[in-house]
């Protein structure tokens, strides 16, 4: 770690997709309409699939080399170089952003293709592509900066595209608001990483190390100890603010009220940004900031916290939607709640497992779901499909195992990274056995509804009708190519962080060695490896009853939903399909209240500061008559005199103004020789 | 007294004397040429600074550039065949009080000021060490100098040329 | 001994001719002629506190950039006499004086 790697290559893995985001920008739309619509496909996937191999060269050069020593960077200039600040515009490649590399770009590199088919028929296919391949520098640059402030930029980089791509077909209105929503609900999330930053530099000033390098952090976090501001640790607070950050662009109570909403997007845009990568950004912040959270075990608490609230809280909301996509979006959501769940417990290698997995299945619904939704020609309500199973192999199947993969079926990729976070919840130092019974519950809640989706969409009658029906089809190659792969890696990609009870399958842990140079080892104390395998037992048998459960109530249709829905006078079911009233909630006390506060503020001015106004007008009105008067035989007799007596004394002096530089010397020399002579004189 | 102390004086006496001449003399010419003497004593003065460099840049630039210019500026705007290369002067009287009196107030705070001391009186060749400044320390007013030499410059070309229509 | 009194001695003599001269010349580039004796004078000052006072190279710096102004003063100084000369056939201050009262 001492000594990085100097390298050339890493900022192409960056610049490339900007290279393709400018030329696509700048040139797209007079090449669509010269050249086709293959031009602009060549140039937005092009330059992914090579920072792909640039990726893959890079992890290659990884692992050719000593576990200590994996660390590349490539300064490209120095950016501010101030006192002792000193800040470059420099991409690294360690262990930890390897992988989200990799997942970027290789993941995105799949969605880039896929989108090919699946937009075929926009007008604006440059400008779609122009801001994914934008998105995808963005998010580049925040996992490979080897410090905050360029982190913040790529931070901010991917939040606008997120803008920009949900806003996309921005002639309807509806979508521009969710933009506009996710924006702004970012925002506040911003001013928190923000101040973090701000929080870290400062304090680090303090002990003269002002610095906002990563490695440097680490360096000098001890120094940090102990130093408090109103009372409060200064690493906790900090770490709170950048926590704060997370759940804005993560989607974390409370701020996950942009997610749900974001699906207005095109599909692809829902399995890139708000699935696969942009919305792991938090989890990878968090991760790659470990030295500081390890440090505030309060930060810890509450981010475990927020994380198992989150994903009991969309899981349950997730259960009640209809949309296809919405309920993809409350999955999310509750997943990267496990995600926080992992880091809260201070295992960062799990969550990024976790990251990883989730990019890899999660990707898969989305896209098979923006399949099933190609082929419905944009319906995306789940009462309206059913039977697509016929109709579409492909997406089925692929479908299907991304479903399991979610799910937690054992072997798939999503039960050995669900059950590492749930297992490092019940045995790490940080956790307890109740934060692993609500995050088995949680894993329960997921089976049901991801389940309940398959049912409703694949199996069964078709219930749309027959104007639809007559269309369906399966989607091309280009699409469903994409949807094999991910599916493909939704099974295998779990297999190299198997827990020790799989060993003789699928070998040792390689994913946690692979992190530990960076977050440290996995916790193995307390408990045994047979302790370790009830527990997987029970959560798998959790999950079994909600896939079971679902089987019930949505293929065979024996056991009625409305049983549950109107347990309790259906209270629980309204909460739930109202998801608990959070958008009302902010709508009514942030929204309105400002609104409230400014139609107060109306009235005062309009009562209060206008009767004042209109009284003093009068009273000003009086007085200035009563001014007038005095004003035209006082004060104008005055003024009349000072004019005439200026008049008079500028006819006198103005022959002064000779015009003649040398009687103007005359009179600056006067003056010298006076000053000099007081100095000589009276001068001490 | 030594050679060096002479020789002193002697270029003091120079500089003193031809700035005499540009300040009396009547005719523009010979106050011009007379001003060739002032530069180059300076220069020498320069010498006995320990200013090597400097006295370059001002035989340089004064006696090689700005002398011609001023040259050039009084053929310009004098025709040779005139009789008038007269240089009038006006006011002598009061002029020549009021320097005489800045002059005695400037020698007596000469005097009277206690003059900082440097520890150690040195010479040595300094081109090397105003390279190093002009391209450390100094580098923003260097590169400012430049902008307004350039500035000067066209300034200096537009003024000239303009056509001015009566 | 020649000391720093003797140079600040000529820096004042130089100031007061080229102040004369100034103060009583009526031909522009006369007068032009006297700023550059000025110039000179404050030069002699800056060299002489580098070399007494100081002993840094600062002061020599700044006679380098009075000597750089002086040349751009000379360039623009004698090309707005030329424009005057063209405008007044005379370059003789005391003709120019239009902007009195």
């Amino acid at each position: 770690m001492d000594h990085p790697i100097q390298t050339d290559y890493l900022r192409w893995i960056v610049l490339l997709p900007l290279l393709g985001a400018v030329w696509n920008g700048l040139l797209g739309a007079q090449l669509q309409k010269r050249l086709g619509k293959w031009v602009i496909s060549l140039f937005a996937c092009g330059p992914v699939v090579g920072s792909f191999l640039l990726s893959v060269a890079a992890f290659q050069d990884l692992l050719s080399r000593e576990p200590e020593q994996r660390f590349l960077i490539d300064r490209v200039y120095p950016w501010i170089t101030l006192a002792t600040l000193n800040v470059d515009v420099a991409f690294w490649v360690d262990p930890l952003s390897a992988v989200m590399i990799l997942v970027v770009t290789g993941i995105g590199g799949l969605i880039h293709i896929y989108s090919v088919g699946y937009m075929h028929d926009d007008r604006s296919f440059w400008r779609y592509f122009a801001f994914l391949n934008l998105f995808t520098f963005a998010m580049l640059m925040l996992v490979t900066a080897d410090n905050l402030l360029l982190m913040f930029i790529g931070w901010e980089g991917v939040g606008l595209c997120s803008y920009a791509l949900i806003g996309f077909w921005y002639h309807d209105h509806v979508n521009t608001r969710a933009g506009n929503k996710a924006f702004l609900v970012n925002r506040v999330g911003d001013f928190g990483f923000i101040l973090g930053i701000f929080l870290i530099f400062w304090s680090l000033d303090h002990h003269g190390h002002a610095t906002v390098t990563f490695r440097e952090i680490q360096k000098f976090v001890s120094l940090l100890q102990g130093q408090e501001i109103w009372g409060i640790g200064v690493i906790t607070l900090a770490t709170l603010f950048l926590f704060l950050g997370a759940t804005g662009k993560s989607a974390q109570i409370p701020l996950h009220v942009w997610l749900p909403d974001a699906m207005q997007g095109p599909t692809p845009v829902s399995a890139l940004i708000h699935a696969a990568t942009m919305v792991t950004a938090g989890v990878y912040m968090i991760v790659r900031l470990h030295f500081l959270y390890s440090l505030a075990p309060l930060t810890l608490h509450v981010v475990a916290f927020i994380g198992l609230a989150t994903a009991l809280g969309a899981a349950t909301i997730a259960l009640t939607q209809t949309d296809i996509k919405r309920v993809l979006a409350y999955s999310t959501i509750s997943q990267l709640g496990y995600m926080f769940l992992g880091a809260g417990v201070a295992a960062y290698g799990a969550a990024i497992f976790h990251l990883m997995t989730h990019a890899f299945f999660k990707a898969c619904l989305f896209l098979g779901s923006g399949s099933v939704i190609h082929a419905m020609g944009g319906e995306q309500d789940m009462r309206n499909m059913g039977g697509l199973r016929r109709h579409m192999p492909w997406t089925f199947l692929t479908f299907t195992v991304a479903v399991l993969a979610i799910a937690g079926t054992p072997l798939t990729a999503g039960f050995f990274s669900k059950d590492e976070i749930l297992w490092q919840a019940f045995s790490s130092p940080h956790g307890t056995p109740l934060l692993w019974f609500f995050g088995v519950v949680g894993a329960g809640l997921t089976a049901f509804y991801m389940f309940r989706q398959l049912f409703l969409v694949f199996f069964g009658e078709c219930r749309a009708n027959h104007h639809v029906k007559e269309h369906l089809h399966e989607s091309p190659a280009v699409m469903t190519l994409p949807l094999v792969v991910l599916a493909v890696g939704s099974i295998v990609a779990g297999w190299i962080g198997a827990p020790a009870a799989f060993a003789p399958m699928f070998g040792p842990n390689l994913f946690a060695a692979w992190l530990e140079p960076v977050v440290g080892g996995r916790h193995e104390a307390q408990g045994s490896a047979t302790l370790e395998e009830i527990l997987m037992v029970l959560s798998v048998s959790v999950a079994a009853a909600g896939v079971y459960l679902a089987y019930r109530m949505y293929f065979k249709r024996s056991l009625s939903p409305e049983r549950f829905s109107s347990l309790a006078n259906g209270r629980p079911y309204r909460l739930f399909f109202n998801k608990y009233y959070v958008d009302e909630f902010y709508q009514s006390v942030f929204v309105d209240g400002a609104l409230k506060l400014a139609r107060v503020g109306a009235w005062i001015d309009e009562h209060i500061i206008d009767f004042i106004v209109d009284g003093s007008a009068k009273t000003t009105a009086f007085v200035s008559w009563l001014n007038g008067l005095f004003d035209n035989y006082v004060i104008d007799g005055l003024v009349n005199a000072v004019a005439d007596g200026t008049f008079w004394a500028g006819g006198k002096f103005r022959k002064v103004q000779t015009g003649n530089i040398n009687s103007y010397l005359y009179v600056i020399l006067g003056a010298v020789i006076v000053v000099i002579i007081v100095k000589l004189r009276y001068g001490s | 007294m030594e050679i060096s102390t002479a020789i002193f004086y002697l270029v003091a006496a120079v500089t003193v004397g031809s700035a005499a001449m540009v300040a009396f003399s009547r005719n523009i010419i010979h106050s011009a040429f007379s001003l060739l003497g002032t530069f180059a004593g300076v220069a020498g003065i320069y010498v006995f600074l320990g200013a090597d460099f400097v006295a370059g840049v001002q035989v340089l630039v004064y006696v090689g550039g700005i002398l011609v210019l001023i040259l050039f500026a009084v053929m310009l705007t004098h025709r040779i065949t005139d009789v008038q290369i007269t240089n009038r002067s006006a006011g002598r009287i009061p002029g020549l009080v009021v320097v005489a009196i800045l002059f005695v107030l400037l020698v007596q705070s000469i005097g009277e000021t206690p003059w900082a001391k440097a520890k150690e009186v040195v010479y040595k060749a300094t081109t090397a060490s105003i390279g190093d400044l002009f391209l450390g320390d100094y580098l923003l007013p260097f590169e400012l100098a430049s902008l307004v030499l350039l500035a000067a410059l066209i300034g200096a070309v537009v003024l000239a040329r303009q056509e001015i229509k009566e | 001994m020649v000391g720093l009194t003797h140079y600040l001695v000529i820096g004042a003599i130089l100031f007061c001719l080229g102040l004369y001269t100034v103060l009583t010349r009526r031909n522009a580039i006369s007068i032009l002629m006297g700023v550059e004796l000025i110039l000179n004078s404050a030069n002699i000052n800056y060299v002489a506190f580098a070399h007494y006072s100081s002993g840094s190279l600062d002061g020599q710096i700044y006679a380098i950039f009075v000597i750089m102004l002086a040349a751009a003063e000379a360039a623009v100084g004698l090309a707005i006499v030329l424009a005057i000369f063209q405008l007044f056939h005379t370059i003789d201050v005391a003709a120019t004086e239009t902007l009195r009262e």
